[in-house]
């Protein structure tokens, strides 16, 4: 049924480098999150971080009751078992096939005779469409199938939490809608919570509930889709709409000169909230929200254009 | 700058408290079940496959010199008869240990830091901690273990190898005669020599698994990184091993008095 995640002011350096401090948001039950953020923000490190592979400086992290930043590796071994992790680059293990890989997690944790773990493994297999390539090694397909070989093991024990680092990194438009509706499914199917670290922004416009941005070693925002998006915030601003105007600049912050010149530049209008992407058969995920539904709540006004379909999904500016 | 220069100092102990800390996870894995047999049996086969053919070639020339050497000086002394004898004591106490090591670091170890390495920066070891497995319990246990059953067997090997090259370098070369070689085994070696050796050889065989598995395990960097912790697996392995055999040596020479022939 999904569970969810409370996370309260996480500190995390290295050294004496700041990553990011103060990271309180709660991820809630059976919702898709994405975590935003321009390069090196330590997006990855956040998500290392909710499974206990690094710990925090402070803060704590609550799932079910146990606190991962804080708990015995035992507990840590014990909820990870919770958790489904799709690795940049699938991380399947080099020296076994798919099907291996995939059969791996239920051959370790659970009594399965092998003709119900085939099952389980095909089911799977079918699911993100490996069917026919169980035999060969990750060293012999392509980028885009590892990561779905990565994706079909990380929900072969049905987890309840499933995170996904970078799913859109080196794949083409076309598989990363693929992807993303894949993605869509999945959470119809299934209701995990899903939180998604990413920086394609059409992704983070058009496939999640709720989206949280990383910036300048803070938590700049984390709410749902239409308030991030109808957001005036700078920042915020800037980077969903991926425009040069605005706060955030090439290496780090931009410097006060740099601000300074762009101070009476005007800066473009918002563009239109995209629809957000249905599940492919049409019938709306639990956790679904009617369009404009938070604006209307909230008395904003959406952009000029929102919500209307077929719209143009081109953003920038 | 004083608590800069304090850290830089420290360092190096902070790394050999890690590594400690290391072989004390391993050593608590140990008692973790299930016991991953599997890996076990396959690494054993690998490692061996890797060593046997190499240590026996480093063996023949081993035994050959101490043969050449004790050989010649052993006949300005007038006693030939002994030569036997000291290749033995030479062979089993010293070269098969030593020879071992040199194979389970330089081909054992650095196949697994190398292994572990390329593991740890595909985020394999990471995506397997995920899995809820622990890593130490389901890979570095088995290849310790495995190295420290094949270091046993090699010294084996390298000491009969060893022998057998000394005898025939003493027969065919330097014109001595078989019986008297066979006959000197006994006179200085004994028993407690083997088992002192094969001592070693599990040592060995611990330490050098337990630096490859740490230094693969902590590779960090890319594709370089890998290489690099190869390359100071081997280095550290073979300095530790050199300093742990002088300290194993002197350590038999107080509990077991040597013979007077």
């Amino acid at each position: 049924m999904g569970v969810e995640i409370e996370v309260e002011g996480l500190t995390k350096s290295f050294g004496k480098q700041l990553i990011w401090g103060d990271v309180s948001l709660t991820v809630p039950a059976g919702e898709i999150c994405v975590m935003l953020g321009p390069s090196g923000t330590g997006k990855s490190v956040f998500l290392k971080t909710l499974i206990g592979l690094l710990k925090p400086d402070r803060g704590s992290i609550m799932i079910e009751g146990t606190d991962i930043a804080s708990c015995s590796e035992r507990d840590l071994y014990e909820i990870r078992k919770l958790f489904g992790v799709l690795f940049q680059d699938g991380a399947m293990f080099g020296s076994m096939t798919l099907y291996d890989n995939v059969a791996f997690p239920l051959r370790e944790h659970t009594r399965k005779s092998e003709s119900e773990i085939r099952d389980i493994v095909m089911e799977k297999m079918d699911l993100v469409g490996l069917i026919g390539a169980e035999g060969k090694l990750p060293g012999e397909i392509s980028g885009g199938m590892r990561k779905r070989a990565g994706l079909a093991r990380a929900l072969v024990l049905d987890p309840e939490i499933v995170l996904f680092d970078e799913p859109d990194s080196g794949l083409d438009p076309v598989r990363t809608a693929f992807l993303n509706q894949l993605i869509i499914d999945l959470n119809a199917q299934i209701d995990a919570t899903f939180l998604i670290v990413t920086h394609d922004i059409n992704t983070a416009r058009t496939v999640p509930d709720n989206i949280g941005l990383l910036y300048h070693k803070h938590l700049a925002m984390f709410g749902p889709r239409e308030m991030l998006l109808s957001s005036e915030e700078p920042v915020v601003r800037q980077f969903l709409n991926a425009q040069r105007v605005g706060p955030i600049g090439m290496s780090e912050e931009k410097d006060a000169d740099e601000l300074e010149a762009e101070k009476d530049q005007e800066l473009p209008p918002l563009p239109p909230i995209p629809m957000q992407q249905e599940p492919s058969n049409g019938i709306p995920r639990r956790s679904q929200r009617a369009p404009g539904e938070w604006c209307r709540e909230n008395g904003v006004t959406p952009p000029p254009g929102s919500f209307e379909p077929n719209m143009t999904m081109a953003v920038g500016g | 700058m004083s608590t800069l220069t304090s850290s830089r100092v420290l360092a190096p102990i902070g790394t050999a408290g890690k590594l400690f800390a290391f072989g004390l996870d391993v050593f608590r894995g140990l008692f973790r079940r299930p016991f991953q047999l599997r890996e076990f049996l396959q690494q054993a086969w690998f490692i061996a496959s890797v060593t046997i053919v190499p240590t026996a070639l480093v063996a023949i020339p081993f035994g050959a010199v101490i043969a050449l050497q004790v050989g010649g000086l052993i006949k300005q002394f007038g006693a030939q008869s002994f030569t036997g004898s000291a290749a033995v004591l030479a062979v089993v106490r010293e070269a098969g240990p030593i020879a071992t090591s040199l194979l389970i670091a330089g081909a054992g170890g650095s196949a697994i830091a190398a292994d572990l390495g390329a593991r740890k920066i595909r985020e394999e070891l990471d995506a397997m901690m995920v899995l809820g497995i622990d890593p130490i319990q389901r890979l570095v246990v088995p290849r310790v273990l495995a190295c420290m059953l094949v270091a046993v067997f090699l010294n084996g090997l390298v000491s009969v190898v060893g022998v057998a090259g000394g005898y025939v370098f003493n027969v065919v070369l330097q014109d001595g005669t078989p019986g008297a070689y066979l006959a000197s085994f006994t006179a200085l070696a004994q028993l407690p020599d083997l088992w002192q050796g094969m001592a070693k050889a599990l040592v060995f065989g611990l330490i050098a698994a337990i630096v490859a598995a740490y230094k693969g395990m902590n590779a960090a960097g890319g594709p370089k990184g890998v290489g690099d912790a190869v390359n100071e697996s081997v280095v550290i392995t073979f300095m530790l091993l050199f300093v742990v055999n002088f300290v194993m040596s002197a350590i038999y020479f107080q509990l077991v008095p040597p013979k007077t022939g």
